[in-house]
């Protein structure tokens, strides 16, 4: 198992800290993420898993420590932050889909009216990652006539349709029922085959052991442990990470 | 009785009066709603931007024009201005007065609805790369236009009617010609068909406005 494929990685977090008002939410956290490396960020809730992926694309702003894209400063003042979130796809829990458009209407909005690109080059697009996530033929469907399952794979083709370099996804399956998690981690599998970076906050512990080039345990704020999926759910160092993972586990 | 209140001679006599002023009452209410309305939408994107200083005016500005009566800001505007060499006719004040009444309850209108359109779909914009005012103008206000639609059209309809304030200021809309006709022919028949011209401007309207909510509800 490697811990990095290919130097030099595209994503490196130095010293990054957040804090809101008087809470400390990030306490120093280095983290780097290699080209093709599927990332598993698990602690329990309120250790800052969401903070660290929104501040990626700075959907937060880091109080201290920085955050290189590609080698990137993401925080310069040269950095157009629009065309830098467009390389790093988003996965929301709640989906955010936008509810006034169909489903090819929220792959191919960013596409036509903030890559400024023609009505049908976005919606070629737009149908090709649909089809990636399995749902060609839900093109015209409303979001409320979706199940939740169909709506976080129509979220993962808008974030797929800008051809990012890297997917953050935020606790993707979290808000589905049981029997929908299937779809949403066979999408995530066919991504990792085909050599999609990403950065997933997920308790799916199954899905991380069979799936995962890394997992992190992150708590209160710091990463408390990273290393090979086998090694955290088998070996963990921490006592606090040993708790975690048998509250986790104990759960049907 | 219906001798003074529907009497057909007078109602003859005064009807082209009448609808000379129905096409001043319906071209002030277009030029209202539509300057009022752009304002307003203008007024709540600033404010969406978040400057202290400037959300302050905003605020002073919406809560000081919904609180006076534009009968008090119309009359205060046309017959204080000349003081300051500032000379506007009677209908361009009811334009401006009445258009930054309407602003101020339009601006109200879009904010809250604006505010009620759920933070992820801010984030999710964002997240593909929207400015900030592209996400308002591609995600945000498409469904924040939803929910102001009822309150709009009801605004509207009702800064309509309020023109007829501006027969004060000698705008020669419906209102100011049916009372310089009820004056001079003694006889309150020109107000019942000045009722008449408002019910045919603003009933259909009123219809129209129950349409176009169901039009823009949600698709199911």
């Amino acid at each position: 198992m490697q811990l990095t494929r290919s130097p030099p990685p595209i994503l490196e977090i130095e010293g990054l800290r957040k804090t809101f008002g008087d809470t400390e939410v990030l306490r120093g956290i280095d983290l780097e993420v290699g080209r093709e490396e599927l990332i598993f960020i698990i602690g329990p809730s309120g250790s800052g898993k969401s903070t660290l992926l929104r501040c990626c694309n700075r959907l937060e702003d880091a109080t201290d420590g920085s955050i290189r894209f590609d080698g990137t400063d993401i925080s310069a003042p040269s950095v157009d932050i629009n065309e830098l979130r467009q390389q790093m796809g988003m996965v929301f829990q709640s989906f955010n889909l936008y509810p006034h458009l169909t489903a090819l209407g929220n792959v191919t909005l960013a596409l036509h009216r903030a890559v400024g690109q023609t009505k049908d080059e976005s919606e070629e697009r737009g149908r090709a990652a649909l089809g990636r996530v399995g749902l060609s033929e839900k093109e015209d469907a409303y979001p409320n006539e979706l199940s939740g399952g169909q709506q976080q794979r129509v979220a993962i083709a808008r974030a797929l349709a800008l051809e990012p370099r890297i997917l953050l996804m935020d606790e993707p399956t979290s808000a589905l029922d049981p029997e929908l998690v299937g779809g949403v981690l066979k999408v995530i599998r066919e991504l990792e085959e085909s050599g999609m970076t990403m950065l997933i906050v997920s308790h799916e512990m199954q899905f991380a052991r069979e799936a995962a080039d890394r997992v992190i345990f992150l708590d209160q704020g710091e990463v408390l442990e990273s290393g090979a999926p086998d090694q955290i759910f088998s070996s963990p160092k921490h006592e606090r990470t040993r708790a975690f993972l048998k509250r986790i586990l104990a759960q049907p | 009785m219906i001798d003074s209140f529907f009497n057909l001679d007078v109602m003859a006599r005064v009807l082209p009066a009448i609808i000379s002023g129905m096409w001043v009452t319906i071209g002030l209410s277009i030029l209202v709603i539509t300057s009022g309305t752009v304002f307003g939408l203008a007024l709540a994107t600033l404010r969406a931007l978040q400057y202290k200083v400037v959300n302050l005016f905003i605020v002073f500005f919406v809560d000081a024009f919904r609180a006076i009566p534009a009968l008090v800001i119309l009359m205060v505007v046309f017959f204080a201005l000349p003081y300051v060499d500032v000379q506007l006719s009677g209908f361009v004040t009811a334009w401006l007065c009445l258009s930054l009444v309407l602003a101020a309850f339009c601006e109200e209108i879009f904010w809250t609805s604006i505010l009620s359109v759920d933070k992820g779909q801010w984030e999710a914009a964002r997240s593909t790369g929207f400015s900030f005012l592209r996400s308002l103008r591609y995600v945000v206000l498409p469904q924040a236009m939803r929910l102001a639609l009822p309150p709009l059209t009801n605004r509207a309809i009702a800064i309509g009617k309020s023109t007829a304030l501006a027969s004060v200021v000698a705008v020669p809309e419906i209102l100011n010609q049916a009372s310089s006709a009820q004056a001079q022919a003694a006889n309150a028949s020109p107000l019942t068909l000045a009722a008449i011209a408002y019910l045919a401007i603003f009933l259909p309207l009123v219809v129209m406005s129950r349409w176009v909510e169901s039009r823009f509800a949600w698709r199911q």
